[in-house]
């Protein structure tokens, strides 16, 4: 896939550039604190796949629905979540945005609709379902982004989900993150159809394709379906080409890849090609480059500073929020 | 008024989708065929394909998809063929449903009723016929209810929706046909979530069940009352979070227990009534707690062999002899 010209003004494109880099570098920060004890847990990175977040998350209006994964910091972060929030719940803490019981996997803000954080694999494709349900049901005009692996597409709750869309003609964009490994098997290794758009469609759901690594690509192909969504058209599905730089989790030692093609990818990095190309068009200096990144590193500390300075909940609190205060 | 708990269930339904705009049934063969149990029959004609929603065998993705439209802000009802088919979609109930709350740290809630079929009595086999409730009321997060009367088929879906957390409702298959009499007012059917019900005083056992087990209860109370014992037979209801506070009240008078459940004994429901009054009566109790539960096989067809596996009403008797040291 080549990569075009920009078609978006300086302020623009440095704006998605700046995301990707608040990404990287609120996960690169995220991996250095599991290092010292401070994150435990599953620690699920997404640095490579930041073009998808950061490009499709703006997309979606503030009164529409974000269903995501386990691996869903960018996703959070994207959505409007305060990095602060993300990084307290991360290190456990009260001032978490999940008030320190979800963890890296299942980050919550109900005020902006970002339904989560689910660790079932496929689990929130369901849940995106009825949500658009309830959208329609209430004839509101709000969509829903459902965020998913290649790998939840072998899991029944995939085709449930994608049938039910498409026969109740529900405004669900399926948002499928194809990074090409379900932990460390292959998609040629799970799948007998590997052509993920070509299932979407046999449950006439209309499918694109979008290079993951091309914050352009992603953003302008994500915008294609969803005005097609918006206009009453029903479900549709956008398969992001990407790829997970970092190992799957923190215990993983990628016996299953070779470092050949781990570094074939991250020569299509997707913040060092777009700076590239923005350079190129005069839409960013060196200078400015080092400015972003040098802002997002100064979040990601604060963020970190405010997450170690914050308390534990008190073990008290326990039992909380496991049903309603209030007796029904 | 003459009333059958099937169309008990029904009328609470329709009093639900007629008095709250969010309120919508889905499920397999809820609308144009009219229930599996024929409990939704005449639904679809009355509210429309929309509340009353035809949904394909997919377990997982309509028990999911009330999940997400009770987040959504509707109040989904959601129906499930039988208690065995909803392990099909277990996930999104114990995984997501009974989660969600907690690992939002309270910012989200699901308002959702599951309503499934349980337990065996018609020959319908291993498959079929299962009694799981006490998987369901395993779960933090879940509130578990078992109607066994006329009444609380009809009065306790209600309260069920006012529930801002998830609600499974187990329908006995037995106890569709069940007709009794019922008022016309609300108040002849308004009931709470929260307590288990006296159905019979006594002073000799605290006979404890739910669900299709509480007519057998009953039942087995009349025989013993023939043979001088009266028994205290305590309906459930309330499966998660169970009223202990009822069971140790009436043990306590009685000082002896015999629990029916159509669940398997190892881990289970009775299993956990018993430890609670173990840990609650242990000093009030006279006789070691006894126990009527399903044998521990797969639901067969024969007839013989079906009601073989079953609680019945001689089993609990013999129970309740045994206790007293009337063998």
């Amino acid at each position: 896939m080549s990569l075009g010209p920009v078609p978006y003004d300086k302020t623009s494109s440095q704006a998605l550039l700046a995301d990707m880099l608040r990404i990287r570098r609120l996960e690169e920060a995220a991996a250095e604190w599991y290092g010292a004890g401070k994150i435990r847990g599953y620690l699920h990175l997404y640095i490579g796949e930041e073009a998808v977040a950061a490009g499709a998350m703006p997309c979606f209006h503030e009164g529409d629905d974000v269903v995501a994964t386990y691996r869903e910091h960018g996703h959070a972060l994207m959505r409007g979540v305060p990095m602060n929030a993300i990084m307290a719940e991360m290190f456990g803490k009260a001032l978490g945005c999940s008030r320190g019981r979800g963890g890296s996997m299942h980050l919550f803000d109900a005020g902006r609709r970002f339904f989560g954080g689910n660790a079932i694999v496929g689990g929130g494709l369901p849940l995106a379902v009825g949500l658009a349900l309830a959208a329609q049901l209430q004839h509101e005009a709000r969509v829903v982004a459902c965020f998913f692996g290649e790998g939840a597409v072998a899991e029944g709750a995939f085709h449930e989900s994608m049938n039910l869309a498409a026969l109740w003609k529900l405004p669900v964009l399926f948002c499928c993150e194809n990074n090409l490994y379900a932990m460390g098997t292959a998609l040629a290794r799970s799948e007998s159809q590997t052509d993920l758009c070509v299932k979407a469609e046999s449950y006439q759901v209309p499918a694109l394709r979008a290079d993951g690594m091309d914050v352009v690509s992603v953003r302008e192909t994500t915008q294609q379906a969803l005005a097609r969504m918006r206009a009453g058209g029903g479900p549709a599905f956008v398969e992001y080409r990407t790829y997970r730089f970092r190992a799957h989790s923190m215990f993983d030692p990628e016996l299953y890849r070779d470092r050949k093609e781990v570094e074939a990818w991250k020569e299509r990095g997707p913040i060092h090609t777009f700076s590239a190309r923005l350079k190129a068009e005069g839409k960013l200096t060196e200078e400015e480059f080092l400015a972003l990144d040098a802002r997002a590193m100064a979040e990601v500390a604060a963020a970190v500073a405010f997450a170690d300075a914050a308390p534990f909940e008190p073990v008290s609190e326990l039992g909380r929020d496991v049903v309603a205060q209030e007796e029904p | 008024m003459k009333i059958s708990y099937r169309e008990a269930l029904r009328e609470a339904l329709r009093d639900a989708l007629a008095s709250d705009p969010r309120v919508f049934l889905m499920g397999e063969d809820v609308g144009r065929y009219g229930g599996s149990y024929a409990v939704s029959k005449g639904l679809l004609e009355a509210f429309g394909p929309e509340r009353v929603r035809d949904t394909p065998l997919s377990e997982l993705g309509f028990v999911g998809a009330g999940v997400g439209a009770a987040l959504g802000g509707m109040r989904p009802i959601v129906e499930v063929m039988t208690v065995n088919f909803s392990l099909l979609a277990m996930d999104q109930i114990v995984n997501g449903a009974a989660a969600l709350r907690h690992m939002s740290g309270g910012q989200l809630h699901v308002p959702l009723v599951i309503r499934m079929a349980t337990g065996a009595g018609r020959q319908l086999a291993a498959q079929h016929s299962h009694s799981f409730e006490g998987w369901y009321a395993h779960v933090p997060g879940l509130r578990v209810l078992a109607p066994a009367t006329i009444a609380d088929a009809r009065g306790m879906l209600e309260p069920a929706l006012a529930c801002p957390d998830p609600v499974i409702l187990f329908e006995h298959v037995r106890l569709y046909n069940l007709e009794g009499e019922l008022g016309d007012d609300p108040s002849a059917w308004r009931c709470d979530i929260r307590s288990a019900a006296m159905r019979r005083a006594g002073d000799a056992v605290t006979i404890i069940a739910y669900g299709g087990g509480l007519l057998r209860a009953l039942e087995a109370a009349d025989q013993l009352a023939g043979e001088g014992i009266e028994a205290e037979v305590i309906d459930l209801r309330v499966l998660r979070p169970l009223d202990t506070p009822t069971l140790l009240g009436s043990v306590r008078k009685t000082h002896r227990a015999v629990v029916v459940d159509e669940g398997w004994k190892s881990g289970s429901l009775s299993a956990e009534i018993v430890a609670r009054l173990m840990e609650g009566a242990f000093y009030d109790l006279d006789a070691p707690v006894g126990r009527v539960c399903s044998e521990e096989v797969p639901m067969p067809y024969a007839l013989p062999l079906e009601e073989a596996a079953l609680p019945q009403p001689g089993k609990i008797v013999a129970a309740v002899r045994t206790l007293l040291g009337k063998t």
